[in-house]
């Protein structure tokens, strides 16, 4: 390939930065000094460059977090590393929110304005903070050619941070030689100002909130609150690693079958079973098999994936050996979203724990079975947490999800078979690896077996992760965490994220099942339950999600890239009472939107993308009041 | 060593896959396309991002059909046919998708100048005025500089659009991207599926993606090498040769008044087929084939623009200097006036000044 370079130079930081990333650059053709004559007229360096096109999202963010944005000296030195086309590499960092090609200062400060944050104050929270420190960073058009001092720190609205258990959030990113990221829960303006002005002394606060913690009836949250999460010696004293020594003596074919016993169907919203997924990437001839963790959780509401990263970081990496050893793969990934500091943190350090004691690499505990584990953070796109999005995003491309068929399982990442599963559905493993699939089973109900965690949130007296067999109601998990604050008349609840339903306060009844939601035409989603009290404005709301969705397509395809938009405006419209027509005519046109969405978009995003609307509009009747005349 | 050519079977033969096409029994062989398989037919569904040359992308969705027992509706251009598949390629279900995927398209780009969407318009009872009306133009480089994950409170008097000015910025061709549907097929052409020269690529996330080069810089800075073959694939209109765009904007381009005659190039020995388009005896565009073996419809700078010679006279040309069309920059390798350099092409590390760089009024980082 014929690469055309820029000029621009990239600076000393961002040339350690990005090295520190990518090793040293070997010769002049991959951005080093010339080094003999040679090199000026053989170039070698081509294939080995861009065989490790995967690094670019991870080199783009080490510019990013080096100095705060990446400039055209940093894009340019590394695409010369990777053999990279520039404009390519501009097309994929343009992609991610967390990214900027315009200069940003070395310390912004994202803060929530997503639904749940909304339900908890975040709206006045957030007008109090832009009255003491001025507006949000410009955004869209109004961001280019403004020269920002790089040390006046700047804050930005921020779409859900997954730390609605601790509602309203933020999150604190520093550039710098040793970048910081904070996250902020129980927030306020005041907080917000001090921190913007470059108070480090405020503690971090993004611990798992776990109302149960110490429970006896626990399986996916008993180390919760009572284990350290930093100590494997703690994680194998309670149980820890038996899981992993039952899969060698019953083997990948024994594992699968323990799998399929315990009838596990994923918990990343699609209940796909997981025992099936498994057995078909065990069984193909094509090697290597890739395992991914999808732990991008950017679904507004939900919380569950970082809770049990942060809190019990070790069984993610048991059940990952365990899947991997079930279904051939040699290397895995655990794809965690960019804004998952500690989760990040604490994964990181239960993988080096495990190498150090030979629970992970070549012989891992002392058998014929080699497996490791990568980290690999996002970028700022709810998108990428569509499976086949989330292979283009490691890959180095953008994370537009590809067609299907063909399916991850027969090519997936770098066109292998692929096992990708949800954080929570792996967290599930070692205990069936240990105690076995019938035993799992035995609760839960006959079509959805064992546990489920739920993301109770937004006007609920105690939010966080609750786990409960299969079969509890809606109205179960609301009394378990305190019932409405303040004792407030329910208006309605969110089931399953932005990309789920709202429900009637009369529908409580409905068990929490795959099939029991099925049946109420609703959805589990990624277990989240959003309770809305009389005090919420649900329209507010309604627009909040409109507009991530419009954020948050890929563009890939017109029914989402133009029907969010127009999904949006029409929602806007009603809102301010500027309809074009009356009210059931724009309630007619979000209809034909939201069918032409549904039907004929690419991926679950679209197709999903007015669901939460339409449930509004049809079950809650939100806008009857306003179509009578 | 080898039999002789005519009895060498390059392809193992096709199975034939049995199907149902709008309640008709159908066989097609084993890999057709639903698309195909109705063209067969005699029944060309629309299509906007699906050109038989390119990998499909599928992204469009103006050619999606019902098949039985598939949640969504598929994509035909790119779903292959299967053994019992059942196809109605015009259901209701059908027709409302393709109209929203019209009515979108229409009311935020400018589809002016694409072939056959005012008949589709007609044909599925478009309106896409209901939106609203279209929001005016962007000024010059908004749209480029939108942030992923952000954007200001929609209008409530417009519609939003992709309108926004015209890029001119050498004098071969022109980018209009008021009219690009993002269709991709200018990347699959410049990149991977034939250019390799990867001068352009999808930047941005939802409405604000846009066609860039990077960091949006003009093209005689960027990689192009002005081959033309993303001009030969757009079907919007929205890459013009400048030929086309100034007569139009003259009101002089009148393709009733114009003859396509195939010749063959005389630049190298490769032999591309080209097509001239002539109006009023002279060229105002070449293309190649795009059923041609040699090109599949691709050329290069010089059998796409280089044909002034030809008529090189007073008064004729494109109307922008008789400069035999070779772009300022184009070919030129690390020249000072593009601040561009080509990989490994001399110490061009050390030069200019931030100034000079199509993006010099940015701070320095
Ligand atoms: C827009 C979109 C976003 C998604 N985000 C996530 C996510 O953040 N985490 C996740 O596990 N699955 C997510 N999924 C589902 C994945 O595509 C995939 O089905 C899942 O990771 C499979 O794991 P499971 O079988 O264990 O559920 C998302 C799907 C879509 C369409
Ligand atoms: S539905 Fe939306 S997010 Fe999914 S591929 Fe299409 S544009 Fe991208
Ligand atoms: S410029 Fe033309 S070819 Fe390129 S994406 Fe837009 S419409 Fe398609
Ligand atoms: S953190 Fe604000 S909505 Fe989730
Ligand atoms: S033509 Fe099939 S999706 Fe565009």
């Amino acid at each position: 390939m014929d690469l055309r370079f820029s000029l621009a130079h990239a600076t000393d930081a961002e040339r350690s930065a990005v090295d520190a990333c990518l090793g040293p650059p070997t010769s002049r053709w991959d951005g080093g000094e010339r080094v003999g004559t040679e090199e000026s007229r053989t170039a070698s360096s081509g294939h080995a460059a861009r065989a490790r096109r995967d690094l670019l999202l991870p080199a783009l963010q080490a510019a990013q977090r080096r100095v705060g944005w990446i400039s055209e000296g940093a894009l340019t030195y590394i695409c010369e590393r990777l053999d990279v086309p520039p404009a390519e590499a501009y097309g994929v960092a343009t992609f991610y929110s967390l990214l900027s090609m315009t200069p940003r200062p070395r310390r912004v400060l994202h803060v929530c304005d997503d639904i749940v944050c909304q339900c908890r104050g975040a709206t006045a929270m957030i007008a109090e903070l832009e009255r003491a420190a001025g507006p949000p960073l410009g955004h869209g058009p109004h961001a280019d050619h403004v020269v920002l001092d790089p040390d006046a720190p700047q804050w930005i609205r921020s779409p859900c941070l997954g730390l609605c258990d601790q509602a309203p959030a933020a999150l604190l990113q520093v550039a710098g030689e040793t970048p910081t990221d904070k996250l902020f829960g129980a927030t306020t303006a005041a907080e917000l100002q001090a921190v913007l002005r470059g108070d480090d002394r405020i503690p971090e606060r993004a611990h798992p909130t776990v109302p149960q913690a110490g429970a006896p009836t626990l399986r996916l949250l008993s180390r919760m609150g009572v284990v350290d999460p930093m100590s494997l010696d703690g994680y194998r004293s309670t149980g820890g690693y038996l899981g992993l020594r039952r899969a060698f003596e019953i083997g990948p074919t024994g594992v699968i079958r323990e799998v399929l016993d315990a009838k596990l169907l994923g918990r990343g919203g699609a209940a796909f079973p997981t025992g099936k997924k498994w057995d078909a990437v065990a069984r193909q001839p094509t090697r290597p098999h890739y395992l991914i963790c999808n732990a991008d959780e950017s679904e507004p509401g939900t919380f569950k994936d970082r809770a049990l990263m942060e809190g019990d970081p070790f069984a993610l990496v048991e059940a990952m050996t365990i899947a991997a050893y079930a279904t051939g793969c040699a290397h895995g990934y655990i794809y965690i979203r960019g804004e998952y500091p500690l989760a990040i943190e604490r994964i990181e350090h239960a993988i080096g724990q495990a190498r150090l004691r030979g629970l992970l690499g070549e012989h891992v505990m002392g058998q014929e079975f080699q497996f490791d584990l990568e980290v690999r953070r996002g970028g700022g796109a709810y998108i990428c947490g569509e499976e086949t999005a989330l292979f283009n995003s490691i890959e180095g491309f953008r994370g537009e999800p590809r067609n299907k068929p063909p399916f991850p399982v027969d090519f997936g990442l770098f066109a292998k078979p692929t096992v990708v599963n949800n954080v929570e559905t792996l967290v599930n493993v070692p205990w069936i690896a240990r105690d076995g699939g019938a035993a799992f089973a035995a609760i839960g109900t006959a079509q959805s077996a064992g546990t489920k965690l739920f993301c109770l949130c937004g006007c609920i007296e105690r939010p966080g992760v609750y786990e409960v067999p299969f079969g509890a109601t809606l109205r179960d998990l609301i009394t378990m965490a305190g019932g409405v604050r303040g004792g407030r008349p329910l208006r309605t609840v969110l089931v399953g994220g932005a990309a789920g339903l709202f429900v009637r306060p009369d529908e409580l009844d409905i068990p929490l099942t795959f099939e029991g939601t099925r049946a109420a035409q609703a959805t589990l989603g990624s277990g989240v339950i959003m309770a809305v009290d009389d005090t919420i404005d649900i329209r507010a709301l309604l627009v909040r999600i409109a507009a991530f969705f419009r954020d948050e397509s890929c563009g890939q395809c017109v029914p989402c890239r133009v029907g969010t938009v127009r999904q949006e405006e029409a929602l806007h419209r009603i809102t301010l009472r500027r309809m074009r027509g009356s009210v059931a005519d724009e309630l007619a046109l979000l209809g034909e939107i939201g069918l032409g969405m549904k039907d004929a978009s690419i991926c679950g995003l679209g197709q999903t993308a007015y669901s939460a609307i339409e449930s509004a509009i049809n079950r809650l009747h939100l806008f009857e009041d306003a179509v009578a005349p | 060593m080898t039999a002789p050519a005519a009895l060498v079977q390059l392809t193992p033969p096709r199975r034939s896959i049995e199907l149902q096409i709008d309640g008709e029994a159908v066989s097609a062989p084993e890999g057709t396309t639903i698309f195909d398989a109705c063209r067969q037919r005699g029944n060309v569904l629309p299509t906007l991002c699906y050109l038989e040359t390119l990998h499909p992308v599928n992204a469009c969705r103006v050619c999606v059909v019902e098949v039985e027992n598939s949640r969504v509706l598929v994509p035909s251009c790119s779903r292959k046919v299967e053994a019992g598949m059942v196809v109605h390629t015009d259901t209701p279900r059908v027709r409302h998708s393709r109209k929203m995927v019209l009515e979108f398209l229409a009311s935020s780009v400018d589809l002016s100048t694409t072939p056959h969407v005012s008949e589709w318009l007609a044909d599925y009872a478009c309106h896409p005025e209901r939106f609203g009306p279209p929001a005016p133009p962007a000024a010059a480089g908004v749209r480029d500089a939108a942030h992923a994950g952000h954007h200001a409170a929609p209008d409530p008097e417009y519609a939003a659009t992709v309108h926004q000015p015209t890029k001119l910025d050498n004098e071969l061709y022109v980018r209009d991207y008021r009219k690009c549907i993002l269709c991709y097929k200018c990347v699959e052409a410049c990149g991977t599926d034939y250019q390799n020269t990867f001068a352009i690529a999808v930047a941005g996330r939802g409405f604000d993606a846009r066609i860039s080069t990077e960091f949006s810089i003009p093209l005689p800075g960027s990689a192009c090498v002005y081959c033309g073959n993303c001009i030969a694939v757009c079907p919007t209109g929205a890459l013009m040769f400048s030929s086309e765009h100034d007569r139009r904007a003259a009101g002089t381009w009148d393709e009733s008044r114009q003859a396509v005659v195939d010749t063959i190039c005389p630049y190298c020995g490769v032999g591309c087929t080209l097509s001239l388009h002539v109006q009023d005896n002279e060229i105002v565009k070449v293309t190649s084939p795009f059923d041609v073996s040699i090109t599949r419809g691709n050329l290069c700078i010089k059998g796409r623009f280089g044909w002034q010679y030809v008529q090189e006279r007073p008064g004729a040309g494109s109307g922008r200097g008789q400069r035999n069309g070779v772009p300022r920059g184009a070919g030129d390798q690390g020249d000072g006036e593009s601040g561009r350099v080509g990989k490994g092409g001399g110490n061009g590390r050390d030069a200019t000044s931030p100034a000079d760089s199509p993006l010099g009024k940015r701070a320095p980082g």
